[in-house]
């Protein structure tokens, strides 16, 4: 016969309250919230000034003029040089460094320290800022924005390497000291297969992170399309900044196809 | 109670093989492979050290079994064996070197002359079968080659095959290591501890994740490869069947001491009950 009385019902957990502590959090959070709203609310209003100049200008822009061709190519060319050149080039610096910022690899505290408290300087001054420095350093060109490039790369994929060394399983490392196996030997026999797919991942986003930032540097003189985009954007040509503008759509397309097919190779 | 049951093999004479393990003669007598005395370790987490004063001792072509209850300090023992784990305190001689005193190279090269079987396989699973039984050979010269099949010597690669025959794996050399059954991964990481040519063998539980009757399969091929080689081993086991079958002599640890150190022949259920508790 069946129980006539139902189940007690399972306690439940407590409504959200709104504490002290969570008001005087949140009160701020909405401060900004509403000021930031405000703002773009200001932002709308320039847009909507702006909005017939800017369909002046995509008018102007169609049909894109192919007179400038030569140079537009070869400036691409460039700028795929510096990507693909500084991302390499960052990459290899980054599996050094995250040897070093890897906590289960490190081979001192100190080292661990410095290489993660480089990594994340590296990578919270953004590239234009880099560019800046390397063309005062060096000089005007492709040089200077590829160690832009090289050492963005290094603060994106650094510490994207160094996670990955450290997320790898503990035990094919052991297995490989307690055969006698050097530090490097373990590093490259366990380490790095196991990290790999990580590291590839995070490689391929470095080097379409690369490109689009290969673009934008020559805005500072670091070498590039970007010079010849503005200039073009300066002098109203707007046609010839449309030619430049699918040039750079297809190299990052292209880039991101390239990626996608390393990925799904190695993955 | 543990007093007396410590070193009751030595008061009954030499240790001897179980027969039921395949065995032929004793262990040849001479200094042993591996010397342990006093050691230590605390790794500060508990109120007690899981390793209190510690002292075993494996005779050459000895097979010795260590045994005990969870927690009672078998695999930090065999990982202070190599200094995996670094003891606190006491001596540890490894096939007659000072391994306490040794640094660098000196102590990757004592570590090379033993081969080491885990509880887990400890397979590195993106590479292939035949790449990691090459990784037994990382200490040999030219090391670093070694990491991946493809750049290793010719010599290493026909030596790994030559370990993998003897695992009856050769058909398995190229298929990635995270494609193989747990039987099939454990005798991968035996030919790769049998790949130095090591004198000495270490096994954490080595078939403690296999399924029994899968771990019965790799237990003998292991306890074959090691006694036709005349290999000395230190194994630890939860299965005292296996404790028993496949060793001359039992060790027991209990709370981080040795409660049993007897010829396998010798101990009964008795004793296994004094060791469990």
């Amino acid at each position: 016969m069946a129980d006539p009385s139902p189940p007690p019902l399972p306690v439940l957990p407590p409504r959200l309250a709104l504490s002290p502590a969570r008001f005087a959090v949140g009160l701020p959070l909405l401060a900004l919230l509403v000021l930031a709203v405000e703002r773009a609310w200001t932002c709308g209003g320039e847009l909507a000034k702006g909005a017939p100049d800017m369909a002046r200008i995509l008018d102007e822009m169609w049909p894109p003029s192919f007179v400038r061709a030569g140079t537009v190519a070869r400036l691409m060319f460039e700028t795929a040089s510096m990507a693909v050149a500084g991302a390499a080039v960052g990459c290899a610096a980054s599996f050094l460094l995250a040897f070093l910022a890897a906590k289960n690899l490190s081979p001192h505290p100190l080292a661990y320290y410095l290489s993660r408290a480089a990594i994340s300087f590296f990578r919270t001054v953004p590239d234009l800022v880099w560019a800046i420095f390397f063309v005062v350093a060096v000089g005007l060109g492709p040089v200077a924005g590829t160690l832009a490039i090289v050492v963005d790369t290094m603060g994106f994929c650094g510490r994207f390497y160094a996670d990955a060394m450290e997320e790898t399983d503990p035990g094919p490392r052991e297995a490989l000291v307690a055969s006698g196996a050097g530090r490097f030997g373990v590093v490259l026999a366990a380490v790095v297969p196991a990290a790999l797919p990580a590291m590839v991942n995070a490689s391929m986003f470095a080097l379409e992170k690369a490109v689009r930032a290969s673009v934008v540097l020559g805005l500072v003189g670091a070498g590039g399309i970007g010079i010849e985009l503005k200039a073009s954007m300066d002098m109203f040509q707007f046609s010839e900044a449309t030619t430049i503008i699918l040039a750079i759509f297809v190299l990052v397309l292209g880039v991101e196809q390239l990626s996608a097919l390393v990925r799904r190779r190695i993955l | 109670m543990d007093e007396t049951l410590v070193a009751r093999g030595a008061a009954r004479g030499a240790p001897g093989r179980d027969p039921g393990g395949g065995a032929g003669a004793g262990p040849p007598a001479g200094p042993p492979d591996l010397d342990v005395r006093g050691i230590r370790k605390d790794f500060g987490d508990s109120r007690r050290a899981v390793l209190d004063g510690v002292s075993i001792s494996v005779k050459p072509g000895e097979a010795v079994a260590l045994i005990g209850p969870n927690g009672a300090g078998k695999s930090t023992l065999l990982r202070c064996c190599l200094r995996l784990v670094e003891p606190d305190e006491g001596d540890v001689r490894l096939l007659g070197h000072d391994l306490r005193a040794m640094r660098g190279s000196a102590l990757r090269r004592a570590r090379a002359a033993t081969g080491f079987v885990f509880q887990r396989h400890n397979l590195v699973g993106r590479l292939s079968v035949l790449s990691n039984v090459i990784h037994g050979g990382l200490a040999s010269g030219w090391g670093v080659l070694r990491w991946n099949q493809a750049f290793a010597p010719r010599a290493a690669r026909e030596r790994a095959i030559e370990c993998l025959a003897r695992v009856g794996l050769v058909h398995l050399a190229d298929r990635r290591a995270d494609r193989l059954s747990g039987g099939e991964s454990q005798r991968v990481a035996i030919a790769r501890a049998l790949m130095g040519s090591p004198r000495l063998v270490f096994a954490d539980e080595p078939v403690a994740s296999l399924d029994p009757g899968i771990g019965e399969e790799v237990m003998r091929l292991f306890a074959h490869l090691i006694r036709s080689s005349g290999l000395t081993l230190l194994f630890t086991s939860h299965q005292l069947d296996h404790a028993l079958a496949y060793s001359d002599r039992v060790v027991a640890l209990r709370r981080g001491r040795v409660v049993l150190d007897a010829p396998s022949r010798d101990v009964g259920r008795a004793d296994l009950r004094a060791v469990y508790g």
